[in-house]
This record gives structure tokens, C-alpha cells and sequence, in this order.
């Protein structure tokens, strides 16, 4: 008998979408981004199967944060609190693909502002950048429900993603990103079947499963990275078998969860090595790990880390 | 992935009869499009008994589905000249399914390599449906239904044809016949053994409705059989699509087995994979 043929023959592959808008395309942006479109699992296959390349989001906060160590803080000094300024550099200096757009400074206990500076801040970063941007709420659902469709409103046209929307808060930002032509994240809490279960839910809504990215949730590297990666590697194997509700680009938090972190904070902690090497490996080691796992896009903070990853990406892909 | 066949387009059925009659194509386009809706993976095209010219027949319900209607078509006669003249005027960009060869037959040895050498013509995506049957006629056993896959198989790789492009049909039959009923646990039995008899592993087909033929709780039997052979690892069928709890069975026997991610919504969520 003949030696039988066991190529791999995988029937899904993950959504491929473009980020941004130009003026060809109804909005201002100047680059667009295209991510997804991978056939197997990472790294395994022809390169044609790979897909796009992971892309970097770097975060910008519409407020000054207060929780962000000195290393990190270091790299914005001369912008934080000015979030135009802040994604210009993100952009010009360190390399942004992408901005995403964080509003920390509209939640109840960190500011409360209003649907009025969020709204200028968006309209701010989106003329001082011409990359495409990432609206990502605070997480308090009665305030994102308020604010985040006037976001939604005053970046109407440049396609942007926006988020995040769950199994119990779905309804106001799904339809407000659909009648304003966003990408819309789904988040679910390490937990796949509820990610299933948001997708479907949004996508009852009319909202077009080629317009949504996933978030499951990241946990950084000591912190619960191996939920996100085995939730992450799931998905991708569903959307290989032809899961359409699975077969969606994802989004990992980077930044926000490797910087929450001791071994990335800590100052004094002679054992540990210079704080302002660990830190940025650190953000880079959970960023390079989760990649594995399958992420299109990928939140990131300090530019030492971005500049690590980035190095990682171009070399594999 | 459950490769469910809708067997709705079949000269058998009397609205299907009198379409082919009277040249009626919203009949057959309205079929075709609430069973791709139903999740239906291939569209099942059998002219019946009916029609004179079953040639012609098969040609114009090929052309009549696809000229509305993108699901890929599984080309049911025990002709193949029938399977021929649907073939011919297929759009076959999205896969065809020929159905269905025996190993081999008194009249033809070659029966199986010409099925192979048509769906080799489709690409790819050309796969076949093989009855556990040979000259001898339906296996009533477990061992001699293994024995013609193992052969099946065998011809498979000798013309370069993926395993995977194989339907294997261990034939059902009906239950409601004089010691029939330990059909149903040779069936399984045999498809445990089908399945490792080449990797990729073959798919595992099968007429379900044949099961409960002349029987009082058609529906209830078919269903219940579907979710044991799932068991055991089919991973297609011919059936009704229609039927709306067949269908919710399938869902959950494949939700169950793990091959589909578990959400609240999952009964609607396999029917628009």
C-alpha cells in the first residue's frame, strides 16, 4: 500500500478585517491595518496560512494615569495627560500600528468625566494621528452605555474598533457600532463558552461576525497567562474546524495586566534585576507567549516592550 | 463538522415527483434553499423512479438548484450514467459528493476507480460515497462490512485519492425486517473498526431513515440511532433536515462528543455553521 497523504486540511481560518478609513474610504485616517486571515495554528503550515502579522495597539489614556510605575511613566512624561500628544508619540516615536484609545478617566471612581471629554479627546487623537484607533470603555457598564456611543458618534467613518461589549451588556454599543460602522469587541471572562455566547448574541443583533473581534480576557505572564493561552489556542482550533462563531481576530490586553504585576512594578527588589529591564520584559514576555496562542492585535505600554515584540514578529513573519 | 446530507430532493417524495413532472423548478429551488437554511452540508439529488429519462431528469435538477442555490450537491443514483449527466452540468467550485459505488460489482470489477476518476475531475473537493457492499451483495456482519471499506480504502490509495474524500456507508437497514435487529449494533460496531483503517480517517455516512423504514415511530428511531453512531464516531448522514428536532439531536449529540464549542445559543449557532 502506498504511504497515505496526512497533510493537514483545516476548514476555517480566521476573519481577516482592515482597521481605519481612509479618505478614499469616507474617514481621515492616513494608514489602515489589516489583521487575521490565519489558516492553522500559529506558526505551523506554509507561510501563506500564517495570516497577517500581529499588529501593536499602544495604549493612550484620555486622563493622567495614577497607578503607572516610574519606568513606565518615564517613556510619556512630557505628554501624559495630553492624549493628542500622547498617541503622536506612541505613532511617530515608538511605532504604534494602531492607538488604542483608553477611557480609565470616564469611570465612576477614576475621574467620572463626561460624554463631553470624551468626546474631545476622541476628536483630539484622531486628528493628531492618522492611524487607525482603538475606543476602549472603562468597564463600568451603566457609564460606558452613557458615554461610549457619543464616542462612537464623533469617530463615525474611520472605522474604528471599539469595545468592550459582554454576554450581559451588549445591546447600546452593539447598535450604535453598527449604525457608525465600527469593529466591535466581545469580551468574555476566560471563558469560551460565553465567548461563543456574545457572538451570537451580537451577531442575533445583525451585527456582522466579520466586523467583530474577541477579547477572552488576558491574564500577564505569573498572572493567569495559561487561561488565556489555552482559551486562545481553543478558539483558534474552533475557527480551524469551521466555527464561524469562533472565527474572529483577538485583541489581548498586554499593557494594562503585565504593568498590574509586582515583578514588573517593583522598584526595590535587589534579587530581581534592574526594574527598568524587568519591567518591559516582563510586558514583552506575556505579549510574545500569548502571540503563540494566536493574537492578531496586541495592547502594549512601554516602547522598550513594543520595540522587543515588534523585533519577534518581523523575525517570524 | 457533521456533513448532514438533506434528502428532501428525491423523485420519492410526491411534491419532487410532480415538480419533475411538470418542469415546476420553485418546488425543487424552494427545497434546496430551506434545507441549506436547516444547515443542510450537501444538497442529496435523486430523480426517483418516476421520470423516464432519468439522465435528462438529473441535468435539470442539477441546473434547476444551482441556478438559485450555492450548497454543493451530492449526486444520488445507482447509474452512473445518472451521476454523469448531473455531473456535466454541475458547478462543482464548491465540492460534489458522487452517490454511491459499491466495492465492485458482478457486471462491473471497476465500478469503484470509475467514481474515483470522475470526482478526481470535481479538484479536491470531488469526494465519493462507497457502500460496504461488493458482488456479493449487503453484508449483514460486522467483519465483511470491514473488510469491503479495508478494500475500498485499499483502491483509494492505489489512485492517489485521499482517504478523506471517502464517505463510507456501512449500509443500514431497516429494523422492522425478520432478524434485522442486530443490524444496529453491527452498524456500530463496524464503524469503530472503519475508522482506523486509514488516516486522514475516512468519513462515516449513512441513509438514517433506511433504519426506521415501515416502522410506527419513524422520527424517534432515526433520531436516537443518529446521536448513537455520532457516538461512535460518524460524522455524516442522509437525512432530513427538515426535521427539526433530528436536527436538535444532531446539535447536541456533536455538542456533547466535544466536536462543537458548548454556548447557551448552541442549538441555533450549529444550524448557521
Amino acid at each position: 500500500m502506498p504511504v497515505p497523504k496526512i497533510a493537514e486540511n483545516f476548514r476555517g481560518s480566521v476573519n481577516k478585517i482592515t482597521l481605519g478609513a481612509t479618505s478614499a474610504d469616507g474617514g481621515t485616517r492616513t494608514t489602515t491595518v489589516t489583521v487575521g486571515g490565519a489558516a492553522n495554528v500559529v506558526y505551523a503550515g506554509s507561510s501563506e496560512s500564517a495570516g497577517e502579522k500581529p499588529i501593536i495597539a499602544m495604549d493612550v489614556l484620555d486622563v493622567a494615569p495614577d497607578d503607572w510605575p516610574e519606568h513606565l511613566l518615564e517613556c510619556y512624561k512630557d505628554v501624559i495627560g495630553d492624549p493628542a500628544a500622547w498617541a503622536k508619540k506612541c505613532v511617530e516615536e515608538y511605532g504604534a500600528d494602531v492607538i488604542c484609545l483608553k477611557f480609565d478617566g470616564i469611570h465612576p471612581d477614576k475621574g467620572d468625566k463626561d460624554a463631553e471629554h470624551a468626546v474631545k479627546v476622541t476628536k483630539d487623537v484622531l486628528a493628531a494621528v492618522g492611524v487607525p484607533v482603538i475606543l476602549w470603555g472603562c468597564n463600568n457598564y451603566e457609564k460606558d452605555n452613557r458615554i461610549m456611543p457619543k464616542v462612537s458618534e464623533a469617530a463615525k467613518g474611520e472605522k474604528c474598533l471599539i469595545g468592550t461589549v459582554s454576554e450581559s451588556n451588549y445591546k447600546s454599543l452593539t447598535a450604535i457600532a453598527l449604525a457608525d460602522e465600527h469593529f466591535l469587541i466581545t469580551e468574555a471572562p476566560l471563558d469560551i463558552n460565553i465567548a461563543k455566547q456574545v457572538n451570537i448574541l451580537v451577531s442575533d443583533m445583525g451585527f456582522p461576525l466579520e466586523r467583530v473581534v474577541t477579547f477572552q480576557s488576558t491574564g500577564a505572564l505569573g498572572y493567569g497567562i495559561e487561561y488565556s493561552y489555552s482559551i486562545q489556542e481553543r478558539q483558534r482550533l474552533a475557527t480551524l474546524g469551521g466555527d464561524k462563531m469562533m472565527a474572529m481576530p483577538v485583541i489581548c490586553d498586554i499593557g494594562s495586566e503585565a504593568w498590574r504585576t509586582k515583578e514588573a512594578k517593583a522598584a526595590d527588589a535587589p534579587g530581581w534585576g534592574d526594574a527598568a529591564k524587568r519591567g518591559p520584559l516582563w510586558e514583552a514576555s506575556t505579549a510574545v507567549c500569548l502571540m503563540q496562542a494566536g493574537t492578531d492585535i496586541l495592547r502594549m505600554r512601554h516602547p522598550k516592550a513594543v520595540a522587543t515584540v515588534k523585533n519577534f514578529i518581523d523575525e517570524l513573519y | 463538522m457533521f456533513y448532514s446530507i438533506g434528502e428532501r430532493i428525491n423523485g420519492m417524495f410526491d411534491d419532487v415527483k410532480q415538480a419533475i413532472a411538470s418542469k415546476d423548478k420553485n418546488v425543487i429551488q424552494n427545497l434546496a434553499k430551506r434545507q441549506t437554511e436547516a444547515g443542510a452540508k450537501y444538497l442529496d439529488v435523486n430523480v426517483g423512479t418516476a421520470a423516464a429519462d432519468q439522465e435528462g431528469t438529473m441535468a435539470w435538477l442539477v441546473e434547476t438548484i444551482q441556478e438559485t442555490c450555492k450548497t454543493p450537491l451530492s449526486l444520488d443514483s445507482q447509474k452512473l450514467n445518472v451521476i454523469e449527466a448531473g455531473f456535466k452540468v454541475a458547478d462543482t467550485s464548491m465540492g460534489i459528493l458522487l452517490n454511491s459505488t459499491p466495492l465492485n460489482k458482478k457486471d462491473d470489477d471497476e465500478i469503484l476507480d470509475k467514481f474515483i476518476a470522475l470526482a478526481q475531475q470535481a479538484g479536491p473537493d470531488g469526494k465519493i460515497i462507497a457502500l460496504t457492499m461488493d458482488k456479493n451483495g449487503v453484508p449483514q456482519d460486522t467483519d465483511t462490512r470491514v473488510a469491503i471499506a479495508a478494500g475500498i480504502v485499499e483502491k483509494a490509495m492505489e489512485a492517489d485519492f485521499a482517504t478523506d474524500r471517502l464517505f463510507i456507508d456501512p449500509i443500514v437497514l431497516p429494523v422492522k425486517v425478520p432478524n434485522a435487529q442486530t443490524q444496529p449494533e453491527a452498524i456500530l460496531t463496524a464503524i469503530d473498526q472503519i475508522k482506523y483503517l486509514a488516516d486522514p480517517i475516512p468519513h462515516i455516512t449513512m441513509g438514517l431513515s433506511n433504519m426506521s423504514q415501515g416502522s410506527t415511530e419513524r422520527s424517534l428511531i432515526n433520531r436516537i440511532f443518529l446521536a448513537m453512531t455520532i457516538c461512535h464516531g460518524a460524522d455524516s448522514a442522509i437525512v432530513d433536515v427538515l426535521d427539526d428536532q433530528l436536527m436538535d439531536v444532531l446539535a447536541t449529540a456533536e455538542m456533547l462528543m466535544n466536536k462543537q464549542l458548548y454556548s447557551d445559543s448552541y442549538l441555533k449557532a450549529y444550524r448557521e455553521l
